[in-house]
């Protein structure tokens, strides 16, 4: 589903990211490991378009994407979310979420004066679906409340929430884990299955062992900007070079 | 043209001494601090003063450097310090609230008229190629260098330079390294405000002084620091340089009132052709 | 009495006029986060692009074609916004405070051209006589009144016109730009289209803004677009108000003038009352730098101690 071949970024002469290749297949929850400064992050920047690399391709769903701008990218139905959660302070969280569907007519300004029927229509349905998400990930109580309000993982929840609206063939997931408590990192790894089932690919970058290891197949791991192996749990466990990778060998 | 040259090198110096405390306050705290011009301004009152006071012209200058210095940490201490946590764009607007400050400071007390330093009459010394200069310009020019000597090696060799090149390139970079945030802040400002007052005096030596004459630097430096690549200072000596001798060579074909016009050209030609400046690094934003 | 409520009156058409100028950076500012510092240069495009339209030939400037006053500030609105649309274009794609650097050029640019190029505006010495709406009326004692009336009525169509569009789809691509442009990029608007959009329509009621003050002064010069303290006392009316928040920008603009023109009608007094030349003299002369003095202390607490404005944003639902 989604192919890099040969990739390349440089940041001022420091090689972030070195002829990286890899492929992650449909329907899998793909994990992203790595020692620190791997290049995960600024791989998942290359592929939503934050950047745009220096050489190689990107392919997703057979078509190159490498280079487009992230709007472009985003309505590729490829969807990401970010290492620290960036959710929209100052706007409730309902607000949040229905500002994801794509093709709003209310989003141009013709569209708020000339059709205020079908915009309010399109708005109601919105909202509806933004309820359902809310319902569904708990958040519910929460939909009146001003983003920047919330604990740090129901900011994650929220992050999950949007990819939930927008509905994406994948979603790439910085580190969903990070700063979240045990019973709530429950609920995520089961809603992430929930979401997986209905068929959505997932390639997540993570810190946290154990969640990896449970919740991804294959596991990819990154050192000095490209792929060292891929393998299942088990595998990558067993696979010295891991280790060297992590210890700095 | 030699002659407009010329006087595009002593214009280049004074855009040089601005531009660097600017590029750097830029580039280690990311907002564009609009008071900067007017902190220039200051530094030249101030040396009128002490002028008034029949302190040796050179005496006068450095301590109007030093306490245009002063001032500059003291404003960030009252108001850009506490402003740390919001947008750059807050501080931005903080600056501009700073600039009218102080401008309006310096004409409360000093009066919105014209004045010069000295009301003697140079006579210019003729050199080879028709080229005339006084020997204030002469001044001009080697003490802009003696000090951009001076910033380079306080930037090379010393532990608080080298630590404020790594900041202003790479906040988070210095972060990881364990650099004293605050402490470089502080000499940030003593170091930027000092050379800015070096600049206003100079050219309250070449032009006169008057409050507004801040706001009439304020953007040719800002085009110098953006030609240079913000948080660069040898950018911002090189940008300053070509700004300063393309506005007085510009005078050949416009009107000179338009030399800020100039600059601003070139700015947005830069933002056009290449948003990160000469020495700058390639940075694409979303 | 009569001369306390004609003073109003004339404070109030003021204030009405900055209350628009306020309203046009409050949908930049406060709903998209762009950073306007060019409020001056729009406004003067405004004033000057009505004048050269709708005064009667003259060898003094440019223009005078005798157009109708409403055609005037259509165009004045107009121009406004092609002039952002163009600063616009190689700024928005940019860091924000590049759209800063590049709005607080183009209005010096604007001031100098119009200072110095006499054929154009008639330089330094203005453009006089610029016709007033219902001008038989003009002698009348209600004037003003009139005056003062035909604003509010424009205060009130822009505010429905920017409430409605705030509070639609449209609004909440804006308002999420302002928060984070990153990610409504990533969750697919082109942000770029969306900052232009807010650029434009802003700058095009400042454009009005100017255009009204054209007719209702009767005279223009670029002194009085002096980039940064006009731009700034735009800007601490808005802040002072609370930034994203329409009401609290109209108020903002109406307190603030109050105090501007206030501080100048209390030291005229004062310089009156004092009988000794010397002092009425100083008093004049401190007049301009003290009230500026006053108002960027007053937008420096209100940033450090109230950033929310007195009033701060209303939650919108």
């Amino acid at each position: 589903m989604l192919v890099i071949k040969n990739l390349e970024k440089d940041f001022g002469g420091i090689k972030a990211i070195h002829n990286c290749s890899l492929e992650v297949k449909k329907g899998t929850i793909t994990g992203l490991i790595g020692p620190n400064g791997a290049g995960k992050t600024t791989l998942f920047n290359l592929i939503s378009g934050i950047y745009a690399p220096d050489k190689g391709e990107i392919w997703f769903n057979g078509e190159r994407i490498d280079g487009l701008k992230p709007h472009r990218i985003f309505r590729k139905r490829l969807m990401r979310t970010f290492q620290i959660s960036r959710e929209l302070q100052k706007m409730t969280v309902l607000e949040n979420l229905m500002l994801i569907p794509y093709n709003q007519d209310g989003e141009g300004l013709s569209g708020v004066w000339f059709l205020p029927g079908k915009v309010k229509k399109q708005e109601k349905n919105n909202k509806k679906r933004a309820m359902e998400v809310l319902e569904f990930i708990e958040l519910i109580h929460l939909k009146d409340e001003y983003a920047e309000n919330l604990s740090t993982g129901q900011k994650k929840l929220l992050e999950i929430a949007r990819t939930m609206m927008a509905d994406p063939e994948m979603i790439l997931l910085d580190e969903p884990g990070a700063g979240v408590n045990r019973t709530l990192m429950n609920k995520l790894v089961e809603d992430i299955k929930k979401i997986n089932a209905n068929g959505t690919t997932f390639l997540l970058i993570e810190h946290d062992m154990d969640l990896v290891m449970n919740l991804c197949d294959p596991i990819i791991v990154m050192n000095e900007g490209s792929k060292l192996t891929e393998g299942t749990a088990k595998m990558i466990k067993s696979d010295p070079r891991v280790l060297d990778a992590y210890l700095g060998v | 043209m030699p002659q407009l040259i010329i006087n595009g090198i002593i214009m280049g110096s004074i855009i040089v001494l601005g531009s660097i405390g600017l590029t750097l306050t830029y580039g280690i705290l990311n907002f564009a601090n609009f008071a900067h011009g007017d902190i220039m301004a200051a530094g030249a009152y101030l040396c009128l003063f002490f002028l008034g006071l029949n302190v040796p012209f050179v005496v006068a200058v450095i301590l109007s450097m030093c306490i245009t210095a002063g001032l500059g940490i003291l404003i960030d201490w009252c108001i850009y310090r506490k402003l740390r946590e919001k947008t750059s764009v807050v501080l931005l607007i903080a600056s501009i609230g700073a600039a009218l400050f102080l401008r309006n400071v310096v004409q409360l007390i000093f009066g919105p008229q014209l004045v010069y330093y000295s009301s003697e009459i140079q006579m210019a010394k003729k050199l080879p190629f028709g080229i005339r200069i006084k020997p204030d310009e002469i001044f001009i020019i080697a003490a802009s260098f003696l000090l951009i000597i001076a910033v380079h090696l306080f930037l090379k060799r010393s532990r608080i330079g080298k630590a404020m090149r790594a900041l202003s390139d790479n906040m988070q970079l210095a972060g990881v390294i364990g650099i004293e945030t605050e402490k470089i802040i502080f000499w940030t400002w003593g170091l930027g405000c000092a050379l800015a007052a070096a600049g206003g005096i100079f050219l309250g030596l070449e032009v006169q002084l008057r409050p507004m004459m801040g706001w009439d630097v304020l953007l040719p430096i800002f085009a110098a620091v953006i030609l240079g690549g913000i948080g660069s200072p040898y950018g911002a000596m090189a940008g300053g340089m070509i700004i300063g001798i393309s506005q007085e060579v510009s005078t050949a074909f416009i009107n000179p009132a338009y030399k800020s016009v100039v600059s601003f050209m070139i700015l947005i030609l830069v933002l056009l052709i290449k948003p990160s400046g000469i020495f700058g690094k390639k940075e694409r934003l979303a | 009495m009569s001369g306390i409520l004609s003073y109003l009156i004339t404070l109030g058409i003021m204030a009405g006029i900055f209350a628009i100028l306020t309203l046009g950076l409050n949908l930049q500012w406060g709903f998209t986060g762009l950073f306007n510092v060019g409020i001056a240069g729009f406004f003067a495009i405004g004033a000057y692009a009505t004048a050269f339209l709708t005064k009667g030939p003259s060898p003094e400037h440019l223009g005078g074609l005798g157009m109708p006053i409403f055609f005037g500030l259509l165009i004045s609105a107009v121009v406004s916004g092609l002039i952002a649309f163009l600063i616009g274009l190689p700024t928005l794609k940019l860091k924000e405070d590049y759209l800063a650097i590049a709005t607080l050029g183009i209005a010096e640019s604007i001031r100098l051209i119009f200072t110095n190029e006499a054929w154009l505006g008639n330089g330094n010495r203005g453009i006089k006589d610029i016709p007033k709406p219902w001008a038989e009326l003009s002698a009348a004692p209600y004037y003003n009144l009139l005056f003062l009336l035909i604003i509010f009525i424009i205060i009130v169509f822009i505010y429905f016109f920017i409430e409605k569009s705030i509070h639609s789809p449209w609004g909440r691509v804006l308002k999420a730009i302002r928060e984070d442009e990153l990610v409504t990029a990533s969750v697919g608007k082109n942000v770029f289209r969306y900052k232009l959009e807010s650029l434009v329509i802003g700058s095009m009621f400042m454009g009005l803004a100017g255009g009204l003050y054209s007719h209702y002064i009767s005279f223009i010069s670029p002194d009085v677009f002096h980039p940064m303290q006009f731009t700034f006392l735009v800007w601490v009316m808005l802040i002072l108000g609370g930034s994203g928040n329409n009401l609290g920008a109209i108020a903002g603009a109406f307190l603030v003038w109050a105090i501007w023109s206030g501080s100048e009608f209390l030291t005229d007094l004062l310089a009156r009352i004092s009988t000794d030349p010397k002092v009425s003299g100083m008093i004049t002369n401190i007049q301009s730098p003290l009230r500026i003095i006053l108002i960027s202390v007053i937008l420096e607490l209100v940033l450090l101690y109230r950033p929310d404005g007195i009033f701060g944003e209303k939650k919108i639902l």
